[in-house]
């Protein structure tokens, strides 16, 4: 039985199809979860999702338009990070409602074009849950030209990424011209999201950003190790997903965003950062003895 | 006679209507120790900011270390400015508290290195020469024994010592101290409000201090400038400037002074 099941395994790696859909797994896992790591270490998680559906609405109505569907994505997201990242910055609105509004917005014009898009909707919903076992030497060129920057804009900027993290106030009063670097980073997400949409899907995207790193973020106090754990459990989470995928005839994008979920979960249930000093109950001390 | 490092002419700053400070003038030395006092709301922590950049200009001008930083017709913020973030590399800054998750992933010594990033530039990772500058400061402060634990996990007074810290790793010529003493006991902020004193001496730094302690810790000042409402109510040695008639003119009759302290 196991056997038989190992050989198959083997048996499809052989065809392209998979081959293509591993590596935007491993490409698109690595980018998406370096940029949750920034994402959830400013907690801007709300300013990611934001992102991610105007990636969505952008792809949609580049589809209504008849253009290219990852134009509309790239502008879009751009767009967005454009506009949020500095309001963010300088604290002038409140995340919770001011991002509910954009991200309403987004979701409102991603089905407002989707419902005025002529004959089928294929291509559409295709980006609303992603194609990973689909993807093309185009949507693989697109996701190595994204995750070479994100890996070198963290491996050489990993300095002025940690003081930013820490606190972007502290960041500029030692001299860094951290306004300019968080603008860049949202940036980078947005491309990121942009460049992930047709392999994972524009609903789902986000939380293939959110999950290896919030489960990295449960396990370490090291931002090193917080980066490389992440990008692992992004690719774990991909491959995995992939598999099941196959195996079981799994909508691809939804079964990776699941397992990230389940990951998400079991770190946290063994995070240390949860750990619990156990302070015994002291004994009742007789006075009068 | 001493260069003047900071020179203030008519500045004005607000946060949307409300006016922070209103034609503020001021001139510091090279070397001056300068206390700010005033009560809530009186414009001490925007004083500061205006003297690193952080702050936005709505009318005048002010010269920090030769750097001008003019509000221009339409006023100005400066957080974008890559010269002004140049001259932030050259003034520490204990901002008053920090609001830090207590899972950031960073350590006590990553956190007190970070003051050194901005005169390392870009690409240049800390050398042995930096981790020992920054070994000396943890010594200093008294929390090497705190190093490798991550930063969110210290006590608001740890975290103080570790902003102090940050500061003189950037080996800066003016130091802006935001109530240091803030969350403090009462032996660590004699120590602390000590070693401010100690590091003001033998680095012969500008230091600009705001704090709420009682007026005694004004002593070692060579001048403290009393704020009201955005203005300067007085501004000169300590012990005139924090007279009884002056506090009771600043903060309202009801004010209790007493041997060494206002309340």
């Amino acid at each position: 039985m196991l056997p038989g099941r190992f050989l198959l395994a083997v048996e499809i790696l052989r065809y392209e199809f998979m081959q293509h859909a591993l590596l935007a797994g491993l490409l698109g896992g690595i980018a998406c979860s370096l940029v949750g790591v920034l994402v959830v270490s400013m907690q801007l998680s709300f300013i990611g999702v934001s992102i991610s559906h105007a990636a969505f609405a952008g792809a949609v109505i580049a589809v209504f338009c008849g253009l290219n569907p990852m134009l509309g994505a790239f502008v879009f997201s751009l767009l967005a990070a454009a506009i949020i990242g500095p309001l963010a910055d300088k604290g002038e609105f409140k995340p919770d409602t001011s991002l509910g509004i954009v991200f309403s917005l987004m979701i409102g014009l991603s089905f407002l074009f989707m419902g005025m898009i002529p004959g089928p909707k294929t291509q559409a919903l295709n980006l609303m849950w992603g194609s990973i076992l689909a993807v093309n030497n185009q949507d693989l060129m697109i996701l190595f030209i994204t995750a070479v920057p994100v890996l070198l804009t963290i491996t050489l900027l990993y300095k002025e990424i940690q003081a930013i993290i820490f606190n972007r106030e502290i960041a500029l009063s030692v001299g860094l011209p951290a306004a300019w670097f968080f603008y860049g980073l949202m940036f980078l997400t947005g491309l990121t999201v942009a460049a992930s949409l047709r392999p994972i899907g524009g609903l789902l995207i986000f939380s293939l950003i959110l999950n290896p790193a919030a489960a990295a973020y449960q396990l370490t106090y090291s931002l090193k190790w917080l980066f490389g754990l992440a990008a692992f459990l992004g690719v774990l989470s991909c491959w995995a997903g992939l598999a099941c995928a196959y195996f079981f005839n799994l909508p691809g994008g939804a079964t990776i965003v699941v397992l990230s979920t389940v990951i998400f979960f079991a770190a946290n249930a063994f995070s240390p950062k949860r750990k619990v000093c156990k302070i015994s109950t002291p004994k009742e001390v007789n006075i009068n003895a | 006679m001493r260069d003047v490092v900071i020179n203030m002419q008519n500045v004005t700053v607000s946060y949307r209507e409300d006016v922070a400070l209103q034609n503020l003038s001021i001139e510091i030395k090279n070397g001056e120790m300068i206390g700010i006092a005033g009560p809530n709301g009186a414009g001490k922590t925007t004083i500061l900011t205006v003297v690193n950049g952080l702050g936005r200009l709505v009318r005048g001008q002010a010269k920090v270390l030769g750097h001008l930083m003019s509000a221009g017709k339409k006023g100005r913020d400066f957080r974008l400015c890559y010269k002004t973030a140049s001259l932030r590399k050259l003034i520490g800054y204990v901002p008053q508290g920090c609001s830090v998750d207590p899972g950031t992933p960073i350590s006590v010594r990553d956190a007190v290195m970070l003051g050194r990033y901005g005169r390392l530039g870009f690409w240049r990772r800390p050398g042995r020469d930096d981790w020992q500058v920054v070994g000396k400061l943890l010594e200093m402060v008294e929390i090497s024994h705190l190093a490798e634990r991550p930063f969110g996990h210290l006590s608001g007074g740890e975290q103080q010592r570790v902003a102090i810290a940050r500061a003189l790793a950037q080996e800066p010529r003016i130091m802006l101290l935001d109530e240091p003493t803030t969350y403090l006991d009462w032996r660590s902020r004699q120590e602390i409000l000590q070693l401010i004193k100690q590091v003001h001496r033998e680095k012969g730094l500008t230091t600009l201090m705001v704090t709420h302690d009682p007026k005694d810790t004004f002593n070692f000042c060579d001048r403290v400038v009393l704020l009201q409402q955005g203005r300067v109510a007085a501004i000169g040695p300590p012990a005139k400037t924090l007279s009884d008639a002056v506090l009771r003119k600043v903060y309202g009759e009801s004010t209790i002074c007493c041997q060494g302290g206002f309340y």
